[in-house]
């Protein structure tokens, strides 16, 4: 899978070292789950949109919304100022509705899942069932556009904390959905954002109620199996005052030639005084060496601090798609309140990463900060692209930029496109950039020190990321560390 | 332990080392002096597996399980498991990985290599906070990333620690004194003094004599023009301090 092009000129084609053991790995969450699927035809129009929404037996409100984003989708074209290029998306090409078709057997159960789905699971390292729960981690499975299971439901609702898919709160708890639903992207703010209001099919719900505070990590595991299907994620979030939770978001697909679409959305809420802390660890397929198939992965993620001092943290691994357009961003409301971004964007082969965040002042005293590291290697392109906007109302607000690049190779490129706006003359701004390339004199001083070229970049690596990694809980940093350095296995030059 | 044969280094046409011949034994000291451009530097780094520079004629041999190895054919990190160490005169900076997560990933590199158990975070941390006591060393430099933001001579003393720590059979000072004052080359020094054993040999390379009043070698070599033009004891360094280079060719 790792091929490279003829060479034409060896120089240009001559791998560095670096650049094998980055780019010499096999993407292990690869493989196809046949299963016996219920799959809506291709296409896109009101009617699939109806057949989605009576598929989940949503109830009337819902379908009208998506109605009408849908009817605002189609007045809206599709924006064209990332740092990437792409084959036309055709939106009629693509399935928006696929779900593997559950057996006949104790009904509201795991029961009724087929077998294959439960195992491609365990195979990903996501047990779905109560019994072999991970501890501490409560996990809503989603196989392409249905949440197969969600574990530790029950002592979660002792606490008052609602966790389940979305699909099922819009019908438990309509008004909670319809009150943030949202409330924070709405169906008009942009094309793929207009596009998931009107089809998204599942994700997950998080209520905290007043005063809980969330004893284990909530997370949501999304899987892509069907071809040419599309997946819509929708997830919110609300934590009412003084609330705390830590959500964890994990995504893997198989190896295709084709393109696939990934359009999600995600709202966050914090009340006054709570906490919002949502870590991802984006590994869906990137396609191979000569840019053919992945995941077209565009989405929109945003949390609103309504509250007097509340936070919302964004924590991004993004290691994989072949196309990212995602900026997980804060609209700073309440005074005091705080806004966090960390992320790490690993590029190999041809991907191509747009990616950074928006941190919107408005309440006096906020604070955001801003750490991006981005590694690029083979022929992939890594772009930051941030905004901070100081509102004239955001009195002594501060931010805290910090965007470095690291190149391995010389065919890469890495670009930051920081972007500041400040109506609001108290505010204080700080700002640092660097570049940097994985040279081969720090190569060989680890070399000379016992460690082989591989542990040398991982350990290069690993210290460049350190900043982001030590802000994703215990398990999750152990996988992201896991999954940088399943990247840098393979052949050594 | 060491064997160089006719080891021959051209870079871009030119000859840079032109048939060294060396030999060293366990236990000994050897210090190799020599002008500026002689090749000195040029020496260590072909040793340790440099990648700019491959040998052209000649052999490295290298006493491994009482069998003779060539060196030349061994990756970096291979020599480097098998004892050789090259304290860096320029020593590099890693920025983000902290001194003890680099120094004990090197460790344990080296314990897995010779089949003995790996030493845990806690226990780690105890035995270099121990050598560093030795060498002076202030405690921030645990956490400090490599080198970043050394003084010339902390990044000297981190390569001393470094020694210290691997225990190598065969530890090349490449110009380790220079930049150092007087108080921190006699710590540096005493570090040496400290490990030298019958099983393992020092290369002490140097521009001046001053470092080999504290490290007192056994053989001294001047390496003029890519060659070896004299081998001789001690007294050969104190000659050359006198009378500079000039008169020996």
């Amino acid at each position: 899978m790792c091929k490279d092009p003829q060479p034409k000129d060896k120089n240009l084609n001559e791998k560095t070292l670096g650049e094998n053991a980055l780019s010499g790995r096999e993407y292990k969450y690869g493989f196809y789950t046949d299963v016996d699927a219920d799959t809506a035809p291709k296409g896109l129009n009101e009617d699939i949109i109806r057949l989605i929404s009576e598929k989940k037996a949503e109830p009337a409100w819902m379908l009208q919304w998506r109605l009408k984003a849908f009817a605002h989708w189609k007045t809206m074209t599709e924006p064209h100022w990332a740092n990437f290029e792409y084959a036309p998306i055709d939106y009629q090409e693509s399935h928006y509705y696929s779900a593997p078709k559950k057996k006949p057997r104790g009904p509201g159960t795991l029961e009724e899942v087929d077998p294959e789905v439960i195992q491609t699971f365990d195979r990903l390292g996501i047990p779905v069932s109560e019994q072999k729960r991970l501890t501490g981690v409560a996990v809503d499975a989603v196989f392409d556009s249905i949440s197969v299971g969600t574990t530790h439901q029950n002592d979660l609702s002792q606490l008052g904390i609602i966790f389940c898919p979305i699909s099922e709160a819009i019908k438990t708890y309509p008004d909670l959905v319809r009150k943030y639903l949202g409330s924070v992207v709405p169906y008009t703010d942009n094309f793929f954002a207009a596009l998931n209001s009107a089809v998204f099919t599942d994700g997950s719900f998080c209520f905290i109620p007043k005063g809980v505070r969330c004893p284990i990590e909530l997370s949501t595991y999304f899987r892509i199996n069907a071809a040419q299907t599309g997946q819509f994620e929708r997830t919110l979030i609300v934590a009412e005052d003084d609330a705390y939770v830590s959500y964890l978001e994990g995504c893997t697909a198989p190896m295709r030639d084709e393109n696939q679409l990934h359009a999600a959305v995600v709202e966050l809420v914090a009340m006054n005084r709570s906490e919002i802390k949502y870590s991802t660890v984006q590994n869906w397929y990137a396609g191979d060496g000569e840019g053919k198939g992945g995941i077209y992965n565009f989405v929109t993620k945003r949390g609103k601090c309504l509250g007097r001092n509340s936070k919302i943290s964004w924590t991004q691994v993004e290691a994989g798609s072949a196309i990212t357009w995602k900026y997980p961003s804060v609209i700073l409301q309440g005074d005091h309140s705080a806004g966090e971004f960390y992320s790490v964007a690993l590029t190999n082969h041809r991907m191509q990463a747009d990616t950074g965040t928006k941190m919107i002042h408005i309440g006096k005293n906020t604070k955001s900060t801003i750490v991006s590291k981005g590694i690029s290697t083979d022929e992939s392109n890594n772009s930051y692209r941030g905004l901070v906007k100081i509102m004239p109302s955001a009195d002594h607000a501060r931010n805290f930029s910090q965007c470095d690049s690291m190149l391995v190779g010389n065919r890469c490129s890495a670009n930051t496109f920081p972007y500041i706006e400040v109506h609001n003359p108290s505010a204080t701004m700080e700002h640092e950039a660097s570049t940097s390339k994985i040279n081969a004199e720090q190569i060989f001083y680890l070399q000379s020190r016992g460690l082989d070229t591989e542990g040398a970049i991982s350990l290069i690596i690993n210290g460049f990321c350190k900043d982001v990694f030590q802000e994703l809980p215990l398990e999750f940093a152990v996988e992201a560390v896991k999954l940088l350095e399943m990247k840098l296995e393979g052949s050594v030059g | 332990m060491l064997e160089i044969k006719n080891l021959t280094i051209e870079v871009e046409g030119t000859e840079i080392l032109k048939g060294i011949n060396l030999t060293m034994q366990e236990g000994k000291v050897h210090a190799i002096m020599g002008p500026n451009g002689s090749g000195k530097s040029t020496l260590a780094k072909i040793i340790a597996g440099h990648p700019d520079y491959s040998a052209t004629k000649g052999e490295i041999l290298f006493k491994i399980n009482n069998k003779m190895v060539n060196l030349l054919e061994l990756a970096p990190e291979e020599r480097a498991k098998e004892g050789v160490f090259l304290a860096f005169q320029y020593p590099v900076e890693i920025p983000g990985v902290s001194n003890t997560v680099f120094l004990r990933a090197a460790f344990n590199e080296i314990c897995k290599h010779q089949g003995v158990e790996e030493m845990d975070p806690m226990d780690f941390d105890a035995y270099l906070r121990e050598k560093m006591q030795r060498l002076h060393m202030d405690e921030k430099y645990i956490h400090r990333p490599v080198n970043v933001d050394f003084s010339g001579g902390e990044k000297k003393r981190n390569e001393i620690l470094q020694m210290a720590i691997l225990n190598p059979r065969l530890a090349i000072l490449d110009e380790t004194d220079s930049g150092l004052d007087v108080d921190s080359m006699r710590i540096v020094a005493d570090g040496v003094n400290r490990l030298k054993s019958s099983h393992n040999a020092f290369l002490v390379i140097t521009h001046y004599q001053r470092l080999l009043n504290y490290i007192v070698p056994d053989v001294v070599h001047i390496l003029q023009n890519g060659q070896i033009v004299r081998t001789a004891g001690k007294e050969l360094a104190l000659e050359v301090e006198d009378k500079g280079y000039d008169w020996l060719t």
